[in-house]
């Protein structure tokens, strides 16, 4: 009797789960024609970042335009600015949640899966910046030999990877409930919660030292590098989330006050005070000692030898963060949605530039033995880096587009029950 | 990587990485035509000397097909009581970049698409020695020594504390007992985390499948040092790691015209290495960083 | 009959000292042969039986190639080559020595570089340098022409490709 009773409980779990498969394909695959245009722009520059990649795997990484003098390239510069972004989503919608601050409490979900599509982004560039894909089965805890806790890239590996599996759970746990319309057992979830704000942080910090730990490099063997890490992240971050949301807020019936987008702005404020300051502590201490090792500072500020590529870059960056941070830090053009808009898009590009390129190159640049060699991206590096942009971003689009019905309860367990009268409670 | 737990997690190795392989494998192909076998291919360390016999024997077969030559790989181990240092007197270095060719000649580098050298000799400006970043790399002059400059030749140190080992996820790269560090080839996944982190930039990276000409290659290898390598894999100076385990003078030795490299062992009292420590004034570049090099430069005028 | 064997033990024992009371004079190194100029060695088979000139003067008939620069307001070619057997040179004391032993002439005036040279770390050494394998030492005069010894300037080895040269791409 009973093993009938579990059959049944089992045949009818199988069929929800076909059924709500069934339903996230067509929720996903209905929508606007903005939304299709979305999509399918976004696919088409996946699989053109696709064939460059295949190319690239094909003949090897001398298809990018790295050399052993700049041994990183776009890739890991994508890599850094990505993990920051997936860390401040986190560290700023879960504390807002603790805090019951409630004009962001809805919101929790969709950082947490925007946290996931990042760290998916993050871990795919290092994996087309690998030489052997094929050998990736090395870096297995126990499978293969990895060098922990001695080496900062297998301390990034556990982290990078915990930290998605921390981001997947969270938010399926709580969709899934809510799709039950059932009140998640916080007593079981908030520790994971609570857990997932210092690996936030940790993340952040791992990668940080990844770069801090080299002897070698003296424009990355500072201690100011993990805290200019996590306050460039609390900037770049948040900016990319006030937008995600204005567009949410825009294509779905979420509620999300100006008010939230308003204190997010506040936040990125005193996050760009930090980060220029820190950015001003390192200048000094570089300019004023004027040691050999200010030699990455002055090729990335003034040029090296007539060597300038990354100097307009720079300084743009310097402009854009300047003026993002008195756009934010004043109310009125913080409290007006057009400044606040562009605000964020100075923060992001700006940030990108500055914690990418700007911090990745001048690293090898000169190099240990003195040479001087200038790295510009190629097409194929170009290409790949959109398409993974791209798929990140696809990803999240069909998350949420699956997510926020469940929020707002369009989509739930009972419509499903609604056709099945004998499966509703009694 | 102790051999305590060996059956348990070969066991659980095998399964995973089948795992793996059965659903990666069509879409990952590898970077050149190898089989499964290649793919599951074990770190060297790890290797039965039953499973090194037959990994050699399929790398001796591929090396006859692909360069018609028949190899020896050897996979002597380090010879006891030995620490390999190394001397170079900067005051007869004349740049003239002998010890680069026949270092790459030994050691079956790739030769362009991309040119892959494992010493780089550097001109500096007479009354400038520890700041490397006004050398010039690319002198060419019609004789050498030019007046007003002098030579530096730098390569791998073999550091006793080496940063590339610490930075290595995978342990590809280690330091064998006799002092040299080595790289398994067929273990690198190419991440060049060890190149960002050598201070002396001695290790190199093969960007795409070197370019050996069939008819310059050596064929008295060695598996952890001059065997011809593939794509994307880290390489590096060995202190010709074929040649000293057989007590021979490493190919730069062999070829400085003016005698200016010096080597042996710094556990033997009665070495060169240890007549030059002990009576010369010698210095290694970037001391302050501890990296413990086995590198020792000595003028004596 | 104990006279005897007291006889030939003193001469056994006589001859032991002498030829180890040499010591360092008549120790042997690995070396290959001297690099002489062909069909030069040896050069009795025209001194002997000339005239010995010892006047210092400027060569004419013969060796009218070798420049003299070593020293040359010094010494001049009889200070080194032995007068009488010159398929000898001699050094301070009178003693003839061979061409393969040319070192020991030159580290009577350069004796620090002799005594590195001995200890393996002036010079050129190559082989093996442990183990019974063959090892050659390379004699002064293998590198250093003992009339001009400074080193000449070389055409150096040509530089590596720079990161952006076209040999370098695919």
């Amino acid at each position: 009797m009973n093993l009938r009773k579990a059959m049944e409980s089992l045949q009818g779990l199988l069929k929800e789960t076909w059924h709500f498969y069934k339903k996230t394909l067509i929720l996903v695959s209905r929508g606007s024609r903005i939304y299709y245009a979305w999509c399918f722009s976004l696919l088409a520059i996946i699989i053109v970042g696709f064939i460059f990649y295949w190319k690239q795997h094909e003949m090897g990484l001398i298809e990018t335009n790295m050399t052993d003098q700049v041994s990183w390239g776009l890739y890991i510069a994508n890599f850094t600015y990505l993990v920051g972004m997936a860390a401040a989503a986190v560290l700023l919608v879960i504390p807002s949640y603790i805090y019951q601050f409630k004009p962001i409490k809805e919101i929790v979900v969709l950082g947490e899966l925007f946290a996931a599509s990042s760290i998916v982004m993050a871990i795919l560039f290092v994996m087309v910046d690998l030489g052997r894909l094929d050998r990736v089965w090395h870096m297995i805890p126990f499978v293969g030999s990895m060098n922990f806790p001695t080496s900062l890239l297998a301390w990034d590996v556990l982290v990078l990877n915990g930290y998605l599996l921390l981001n997947l759970f969270i938010p399926i746990y709580l969709l899934v409930k809510f799709y039950y319309r059932k009140e998640p057992n916080w007593k079981f979830i908030l520790p994971f919660i609570l857990l997932s704000i210092p690996w936030a942080v940790g993340i952040h910090t791992v990668t940080a030292f990844l770069y801090n730990g080299l002897a070698a490099r003296p424009f990355w063997n500072a201690s100011i590098l993990a805290p200019r890490f996590l306050a460039s992240a609390f900037c770049s971050g948040p900016a990319i989330i006030i937008i995600i949301f204005q567009i949410i807020r825009k294509v779905s019936s979420v509620n999300l006050e100006d008010k939230a987008l308003f204190k997010i702005a506040e936040l990125i404020a005193y996050s760009m005070f930090l980060n220029l300051f820190l950015l001003g502590a390192e200048i000094f201490k570089e300019y004023y000692s004027g040691t050999v090792h200010m030699a990455s500072f002055k090729y990335l500020f003034e040029g090296l030898h007539h060597h300038n590529e990354l100097v307009p870059w720079i300084w743009a960056a310097m402009a854009m963060n300047v003026t993002a941070f008195i756009l934010f830090l004043i109310p009125s053009t913080r409290k007006r949605l057009s400044t606040l808009n562009l605000g964020c898009l100075l923060i992001i590009v700006g940030v990108w530039i500055e914690k990418g390129p700007g911090f990745v190159i001048p690293g090898f640049v000169p190099d240990p033995l003195g040479e001087i060699h200038e790295y510009v991206p190629n097409l194929v590096e170009l290409m790949v880096s959109f398409g993974i942009w791209a798929l990140g971003l696809l990803i999240f689009t069909l998350l949420i587009k699956v997510a926020i019905p469940i929020e707002t309860g369009e989509f739930s367990h009972t419509e499903y029950e609604k056709e099945r009268p004998y499966l509703r409670p009694h | 990587m102790s051999n305590k737990n060996y059956t348990r997690r070969e066991f659980i190795r095998n399964l995973s990485v089948t795992a793996l392989a059965g659903l990666s494998l069509p879409l990952l192909s590898s970077c050149s035509r190898e089989e499964a076998e290649d793919f599951l291919q074990k770190h060297f360390l790890e290797m039965t000397g039953e499973e090194k016999k037959r990994v050699i024997a399929k790398l001796e077969q591929r090396y006859l097909e692909q360069y018609g030559r028949k190899f020896q790989i050897s996979t002597q181990e380090a010879l006891p009581e030995t620490l390999w240092g190394y001397g170079l007197e900067l005051s007869r270095c004349v740049g003239c970049r002998r010890c680069v060719y026949a270092c790459a000649n030994e050691n079956n580098t790739s030769r362009y698409a991309r040119q892959l050298h494992w010493i780089r000799v550097l001109r500096l400006k007479r009354g400038n020695l520890i700041n490397l970043e006004d050398s010039e790399h690319y002198y060419t002059p019609e004789t050498v020594p030019e007046k007003g400059f002098i030579y530096l030749p730098v390569q791998c140190q073999q550091c006793q504390n080496p940063p590339c080992v610490k930075a290595c996820p995978i342990h590809a790269t280690w330091q064998e007992p006799d002092g040299i560090v080595v790289v398994d080839y067929n273990w690198c996944i190419g991440c060049r985390y060890c190149i960002a982190a050598c201070p002396y930039k001695g290790r190199v990276f093969n960007w795409a499948e070197p370019n050996l000409p069939k008819d310059e290659v050596n064929p008295n290898v060695h598996y952890l040092g001059n065997r011809p390598r593939t794509k994307c894999a880290v390489e590096k100076c060995t202190f010709c790691i074929q040649r000293v385990r057989q007590g021979r003078y490493p190919a730069c030795v062999e070829a400085c015209p003016t005698g200016a490299r010096k080597f042996g062992n710094l556990l033997d009292p009665k070495s060169e290495i240890r007549y030059i420590i002990e009576r010369k004034r010698v210095f290694r570049l970037r001391e302050e960083l501890n990296t413990e090099s086995k590198f020792y430069y000595f003028f004596e005028s | 009959m104990q006279k005897m064997s007291y006889f030939i033990a003193s001469i056994f024992l006589l001859g032991v000292f002498l030829t180890t009371s040499a010591g360092a004079a008549n120790q042997e190194f690995p070396v290959p042969p001297p690099p002489f100029t062909e069909g030069i060695f040896p050069c009795s088979q025209c001194h002997a039986s000339m005239e010995v000139n010892r006047k210092k003067r400027e060569l004419k008939d013969e060796h009218t190639k070798i420049r003299m620069h070593h020293a040359e307001t010094m010494r001049w070619c009889l200070d080194c080559h032995d007068a009488k057997n010159r398929d000898k040179l001699h050094l301070y004391n009178g003693e003839l020595i061979n061409f393969t032993e040319s070192y020991r002439l030159c580290g009577e005036c350069h004796g620090n570089l002799y005594r590195d040279w001995r200890a393996g770390i002036h010079g050129k050494r190559t082989g093996y340098f442990m183990g019974t394998g063959k090892r050659t030492y390379l004699l002064c005069a293998h590198c250093h022409d003992p009339h001009e010894p400074k080193f000449k300037l070389i055409v150096p080895e040509p530089p590596p490709f720079r990161p952006t040269d076209r040999r370098n791409v695919k």
